[in-house]
C-alpha cells in the first residue's frame, strides 16, 4: 500500500479584489501517494496554478481566504505557521515553474542558486553543498557541469534552464515536486526531453510529481491519474487509462478533441471549445460549464456532484448526462464532425 | 478557517487574482478603468483641486491687487504709514539713519518692516511689507502668475518636443535615433541648474536675436525657453526607451506590413500606447519646473528683478530673515502647496492609468 | 573588455568636445553684440579693446575664436605666471577662473562627498522599510514625508534651517554656515556643515526612497521572488539578497549621475545660502552681475564631472548586472 503524501480536501481559495471576490479554487479533492504522477490539467483561470501555489503556502496574503485542508503527511499545510513552512518549502515539497528564464535570478550563478537552496535546509558546508550542487546539474542532463554551475542563467538555453530548474528543485532531496507548466515556454522537442528527465528522476529521486498543464499531450506521457479543473473545480478525475479512454464529461472531450491525431480522420475543421471561461467573481449558477457545454439539458441548472458514475471505481465526473448518453455523444464530439473509425 | 499573516505583504495574491480574473473580463476600456480608480482615490482630486485653487488665485492678482490691497506689485511705499487695527503704524522704519552734522550713517538698528496685518488693516499688506515697501501679498500672487506661467508653459513645450524626438528616434531608429540620443546626451552632460544659469545668464545680456526671432532680456519667454531645453532629456529618455520597446511589438510590424507610413504609425499606433505616460510625466514636470524656475529666479537668472516670482521673492527675503521672515517663507510654503499637490495628483494619476507602471521619470 | 574601454573612453573624449563647443555657443555666439567690449569690463580703454580682440581672435572666423577660447580655458589650469589675456578671467575683477574653482573645490567636495553618504545610506533605509511594509501606516506616513521633501526648494529649506536653527534663538544650536577647512579644525568643519549636508539630502533622501521602494515593489513580484520564496528561504534573506540587490542596480546608475552633478557645481542653492564658498557658490556669485566666465568655466567643469561619472556608472553596471557583461 504506497504511503499517502498529500491529502486536499474540500480546499477553496478566495480572493478580495477591488472588483469583487474571485473564486479561484471552489472546491478541489485530490491525494497523491508515493511514487505516483498526478497531472492537473485546465485552462487558465481553472484554478490549477492557484491550487499548487496554495499547497506550498505561496498564496497567503492580507486579501486571501483559505477552506478546507491540505494535509501532507498528516499536517494541514493550511494552518501552518510561515516559519514551519518555510522548512517543508524546498526541502519536503519543492515547486519549478513555467519560466525559467524569469525564475531565476539574473545576478547570482546558477550554482550559487543551488547551494542556497541546498544551505537553506542542510548543515553542509559550502564547499559540500556546491559540489552537490554540481553533481546535481550533471544528473539532470547539463554537460560540463562544473563549468556550467558558474554561469548565469542568461547563459543557458530554455531548455539548460529548465533543467537547472529541476536540479535546484531536487537538491534536497523532496518528497514532493510540483511543476508548473514546466514545458509550456519550451520548444516541443525539448518539452519531450524534460517531461522524460522528470520520469526519470522520480524513480531516481523516489519524489511524486504533480504535474500542472493545459495540454493534454503533455499528461498522457507521465501521469498516473489525472484531475481536470474548470472554473476552480475538478470535473473530472481517474487513472490515465480511464480519462483517455472512456472520458466522462464535455470539457473533457473538448480538450481530447481539441487535439490533432494521426491515429483518426482528419476532421474538416478542428474541435475548438465554444466560447469562454466564466468570470471567476460572478460565477454561473448550476454547472459551471453549462454555457459553453453543447449536451447542457435542464437538468444542468442544478450542479452536479463530482462522483463515480461508471464501473471504473476511481473514476469520478460531474455531470449529469447518463453514462450511455456520454458514450454515444462522446465520439462526434472529440473527432469534430467526422465520423469515428475505430 | 484560518487566516495566516504573511511577514512579506506582497501583492502576488492580487496578482493572481487579476490574472485569473481577466481572462473573463467582459470588455471594458482601460480610460474607463483608470477613471474609475482615479475617482477613488479621493487624496489625489483633493491635491488636484488645491492645485486649481493656487492657480485661481493667482490668476485673480490683478483683482487682488486693484480692489482688495489698492497697489501694485511693484509699488513701493517706503514713507507711508498704515491703519493696523486702529493704530497707525509706518511701513518702513529704523534701518540706516542719515546724520547731516557728521555726514555719517548710522547703521546700528536694523529695518523694521510692517508684518502680516491679516485683514486688520483692510486688505493691505495683508502678508506684511517687504524691505521696498512693497505688498508681500500682492507680490506673491503676482510671482505666483509668473511662476506658473512658466511652469506650465515650459512643461506644454518641454514635454512636445520630448514626445515628438522620443517618437522619431523610437520609431526609426538607427542613425536618427542615434542623433536623437547624442543630443539628449549632450544637454544631459551638464548639471540640469548650472546649464540653466549658463543659458539664462547668456540670454539676459541681450536677449536672442538671431534666426529672425527677438526676445528682449526681461521676457519671460528667457526662463521658459531655457527651463524646456534643460529638462529635455528628463522627460525624452523614458519615453524614447518605451517607445523602442513598443516598436518590437508585432501591433506595429503588422501596421508596417499593412504599408502605413511613418507618420501614421508614430501617431496613430504609437503615440496611444504611450499617451499615459506622457500624461503623467506632464504632471511631475510641472512640479520640477516649477521647483527648477524658483532656483533660477533665486539666483538671479531666472525673472529678474523687480518682476515677481516665487523664486526670487524668497531671494528678497533672505537678507530680511531675522527681522521680517515672512518675506522669504511664505513663497516658500506657496511653492511647497503648490509642487506637493502636483506630485500627490500626479501619483494618484500614475496609479490610476497603471497600477504596475514600470516606466519612471529617472531623474 | 578592453575593446569595450577604449570604445567607451573615444565617446568620452567625443561628448566633452560636443560639451566645450555647447559652451562656446552659449557664451559668445548666444548674447550677440561684441565679446570684444564685454571682455574688457568696467571702464575699457580702447586700446583694450583692440587687445582683446587680437588676443582672442574675436575679428577671426569662429573656429579660430574657439580654438583660442579653449586654449584660454586651459591655460587656467596650468601653472605658472599668465598674461591678462591668455586665461579666462572673469568680465568683473580680472580673476583667474580656473584659481577660482580651485579654491572652491575643498568646500565642494566636503558637502558632497558627505551629503552624498548621508543620502544614500537614508535613502536605502527608506526605500526598504517603506516597501516591505507596503501598504501599512509606516509606509504611508514615509510616502507622505517623502512627497513633502522633494516638494521643497534647497535653497528655502536652507534658508528655514538657518532662520530657526541658526539665527533666530539666542543660543543658536548651530553655526550660521561659512565653511571650516578641514585642515583647519576638523570638528569645526563637521559642525558647520551638518545643516548643509542634512538639507541637500533631503530632497535625494525622499526621491531615491520612492524610486528603491517602487523597484522594489516590483522586483517582489517578479517571479525569481517567488522562486526564493518556494524554496524556504527566510523573508529577510529574500529581501536582502534577492529583492535589493536586483532593485539597487537602476538606483547605482542614478547616484552616480546626481553625485557628479552636484560635485561638479550642481550644489549651487546648497553653497549659496550656506555661504559656503564652493564651486557652485562662485558661479552664483557671477550671474547677479551676468559675469559669464566664471558661470562657463564651471559649466565645463559640472560637465566634465558628469561625463566622466557616466563612463564610471557603465563600467559599475556591468559589473553589477551579468546580463550586460561584454563577454
Amino acid at each position: 500500500m504506497a504511503e499517502r503524501l498529500l491529502d486536499v480536501k474540500g480546499l477553496k481559495v478566495r480572493f478580495a479584489t477591488e472588483d469583487g471576490t474571485v473564486h479561484a479554487v471552489d472546491g478541489v479533492d485530490f491525494e497523491l501517494d508515493r511514487g505516483k504522477v498526478l497531472g492537473i490539467v485546465g485552462e487558465s483561470g481553472s484554478g490549477k496554478s492557484v491550487t499548487a501555489l496554495t499547497i506550498l503556502g505561496l498564496t497567503r496574503d492580507r486579501n486571501t481566504r483559505f477552506e478546507g485542508e491540505v494535509d501532507y503527511k498528516g499536517q494541514n499545510l493550511l494552518q501552518m505557521s510561515e516559519s514551519r513552512l518555510r522548512d517543508v518549502r524546498g526541502n519536503e515539497i519543492a515547486m519549478i515553474f513555467q519560466d525559467p528564464m524569469t525564475s531565476l535570478n539574473p545576478v547570482y550563478n546558477v550554482g550559487d542558486q543551488i547551494v542556497e537552496a541546498i544551505m537553506t535546509h542542510e548543515g553542509t558546508t559550502k564547499k559540500d553543498a556546491r559540489r552537490r550542487a554540481v553533481e546535481l546539474l550533471r544528473q539532470v542532463g547539463i554537460p560540463n557541469a562544473q563549468q556550467r554551475a558558474s554561469d548565469y542563467p542568461h547563459q543557458f538555453s530554455g531548455g539548460m534552464r529548465q533543467r537547472a530548474m529541476i536540479a535546484m528543485a531536487l537538491s534536497c532531496n523532496p518528497d514532493v515536486l510540483i511543476a508548473d507548466e514546466p514545458t509550456t515556454a519550451l520548444d516541443v522537442t525539448i518539452q519531450a526531453q524534460i517531461l522524460e528527465l522528470l520520469d526519470n528522476l522520480r524513480a531516481d529521486f523516489d519524489s511524486s510529481v504533480i504535474l500542472i498543464t493545459h495540454d493534454l499531450g503533455v499528461v498522457a506521457e507521465v501521469a498516473d491519474e489525472i484531475i481536470v479543473m474548470y472554473a476552480g473545480r475538478v470535473v473530472e478525475r481517474g487513472s490515465k487509462r480511464d480519462v483517455f479512454y472512456d472520458p466522462q464529461h464535455p470539457y473533457t472531450w473538448g480538450l481530447l478533441g481539441s487535439i490533432p491525431r494521426l491515429d483518426r480522420p482528419k476532421p474538416k475543421k478542428l474541435h475548438s471549445i465554444e466560447g469562454t471561461p466564466p468570470s471567476l467573481i460572478n460565477l454561473p449558477r448550476g454547472c459551471k460549464f453549462r454555457p459553453r457545454c453543447p449536451h447542457a439539458f435542464d437538468k444542468c441548472q442544478e450542479e452536479p456532484e463530482l462522483k463515480n458514475r461508471v464501473e471504473s471505481a476511481g473514476h469520478l465526473d460531474r455531470c449529469w448526462l447518463s453514462v450511455d448518453e456520454k458514450r454515444g455523444v462522446r465520439d462526434r464530439t472529440i473527432s469534430g464532425e467526422a465520423r469515428d473509425v475505430a | 478557517m484560518a487566516e495566516p499573516a504573511t511577514e512579506l505583504s506582497l501583492d502576488s495574491a492580487a496578482l493572481l487574482a487579476a490574472e485569473e480574473h481577466e481572462v473573463a473580463i467582459v470588455g471594458r476600456s482601460p480610460w474607463y478603468l483608470a477613471w474609475r480608480r482615479l475617482r477613488r482615490n479621493y487624496i489625489a482630486l483633493v491635491a488636484l483641486a488645491v492645485f486649481f485653487l493656487i492657480v485661481l488665485a493667482c490668476m485673480l492678482a490683478p483683482v487682488y491687487a486693484h480692489y482688495v490691497a489698492h497697489t501694485g506689485p511693484n509699488e513701493t511705499h517706503v514713507d507711508e504709514t498704515v491703519i493696523v487695527s486702529g493704530h497707525p503704524k509706518p511701513v518702513i522704519s529704523g534701518g540706516a539713519t542719515y546724520d547731516p552734522k557728521t555726514n555719517t550713517f548710522d547703521t546700528s538698528q536694523s529695518l523694521i518692516i510692517l508684518g502680516p496685518t491679516l485683514w486688520h488693516a483692510n486688505g493691505r499688506f495683508v502678508l506684511g511689507a517687504d524691505n521696498l515697501g512693497r505688498d508681500v501679498a500682492v507680490r506673491l500672487l503676482y510671482g505666483g502668475l509668473n511662476s506658473l506661467k512658466i511652469g506650465i508653459g515650459s512643461a506644454l513645450i518641454c514635454t512636445s518636443i520630448a514626445v515628438l524626438l522620443a517618437l522619431l528616434a523610437g520609431f526609426f531608429g538607427g542613425w536618427v535615433d542615434w542623433i536623437v540620443t547624442r543630443f539628449f546626451d549632450l544637454i544631459w552632460a551638464f548639471p540640469v541648474l548650472l546649464l540653466a544659469i549658463a543659458l539664462g545668464s547668456a540670454l539676459s545680456i541681450n536677449g536672442f536675436h538671431h534666426f529672425g526671432i527677438a526676445i528682449e532680456p526681461g521676457s519671460l519667454w528667457i526662463p521658459t525657453l531655457v527651463i524646456s531645453y534643460v529638462l529635455i532629456p528628463y522627460v525624452g529618455r523614458p519615453l524614447r526607451g518605451q517607445i523602442l520597446s513598443l516598436r518590437e511589438k508585432e501591433f506595429i510590424e503588422a501596421a508596417v506590413g499593412q504599408g502605413a507610413g511613418p507618420i501614421r504609425i508614430m501617431f496613430s499606433d504609437l503615440l496611444p500606447n504611450v499617451i499615459s505616460t506622457i500624461l503623467v510625466f506632464f504632471t511631475l514636470i510641472i512640479a520640477t519646473n516649477i521647483l527648477t524656475e524658483a532656483g533660477l529666479s533665486f539666483l538671479g537668472a531666472g525673472v529678474r528683478l523687480p518682476d515677481p516670482s516665487w523664486g526670487n521673492l524668497i531671494a528678497t527675503g533672505q537678507d530680511q530673515i531675522v527681522t521680517a521672515p515672512w518675506i522669504a517663507l511664505i513663497p516658500g510654503i506657496a511653492i511647497v502647496l503648490t509642487v506637493l499637490s502636483l506630485n500627490i495628483f500626479g501619483d494618484g494619476l500614475r496609479d490610476a492609468l497603471d497600477p504596475r507602471a514600470k516606466v519612471r521619470i529617472e531623474h | 573588455m578592453l575593446a569595450f574601454i577604449i570604445r567607451r573612453f573615444i565617446g568620452m573624449i567625443a561628448v566633452l568636445f560636443a560639451v566645450s563647443v555647447m559652451v562656446f555657443i552659449v557664451f559668445v555666439l548666444i548674447p550677440g553684440g561684441d565679446p570684444a567690449e564685454r571682455m574688457a569690463g568696467k571702464n575699457p580703454t580702447p586700446e583694450n579693446i583692440v587687445n582683446i580682440r587680437e588676443k582672442w581672435g574675436f575679428d577671426k572666423p569662429i573656429y579660430v575664436q574657439y580654438v583660442r577660447m579653449m586654449q584660454k580655458a586651459a591655460n587656467g589650469f596650468l601653472p605658472g605666471k599668465h598674461g591678462e589675456y591668455d586665461i579666462l578671467s572673469s568680465f568683473q575683477n580680472r580673476q583667474n577662473v580656473a584659481a577660482e574653482i580651485k579654491k572652491g573645490i575643498p568646500a565642494t567636495f566636503s558637502l558632497c562627498i558627505g551629503a552624498a553618504i548621508i543620502w544614500l545610506f537614508f535613502g536605502t533605509v527608506v526605500g526598504v522599510f517603506s516597501a516591505v511594509t507596503a501598504g501599512k501606516v509606516s509606509d504611508r506616513l514615509i510616502t507622505t514625508l517623502a512627497l513633502i521633501g522633494i516638494s521643497m526648494p534647497v535653497f528655502w529649506l536652507g534658508i528655514v534651517l538657518r532662520y530657526f536653527l541658526a539665527e533666530k534663538p539666542n543660543n543658536p544650536p548651530f553655526p550660521d554656515g561659512e565653511y571650516v577647512p578641514l585642515t583647519v579644525d576638523p570638528v569645526q568643519w563637521a559642525y558647520h556643515l551638518i545643516l548643509p549636508w542634512f538639507c541637500l539630502s533631503i530632497l535625494f533622501i525622499g526621491f531615491y526612497g520612492r524610486v528603491l521602494r517602487s523597484n522594489m515593489l516590483d522586483v517582489m513580484n517578479e517571479d525569481y521572488v517567488r522562486t526564493a520564496r518556494a524554496k524556504g528561504i527566510a523573508p529577510r534573506r529574500v529581501i536582502l539578497k534577492h529583492v535589493l540587490r536586483n532593485s539597487l542596480i537602476p538606483i547605482v546608475s542614478l547616484f552616480g549621475l546626481d553625485f557628479a552633478a552636484v560635485l561638479g557645481g550642481g550644489a549651487i542653492l546648497t553653497e549659496t545660502v550656506f555661504s559656503l564658498k564652493g564651486v557652485g557658490w562662485y558661479a552664483a556669485q557671477s550671474v547677479g552681475d551676468l559675469d559669464l566666465p566664471p558661470i562657463m568655466g564651471v559649466t565645463l567643469y559640472g560637465a566634465f564631472f558628469i561625463v566622466v561619472f557616466s563612463a564610471l556608472v557603465d563600467f559599475l553596471y556591468a559589473f553589477l548586472d551579468p546580463r550586460i557583461r561584454p563577454t
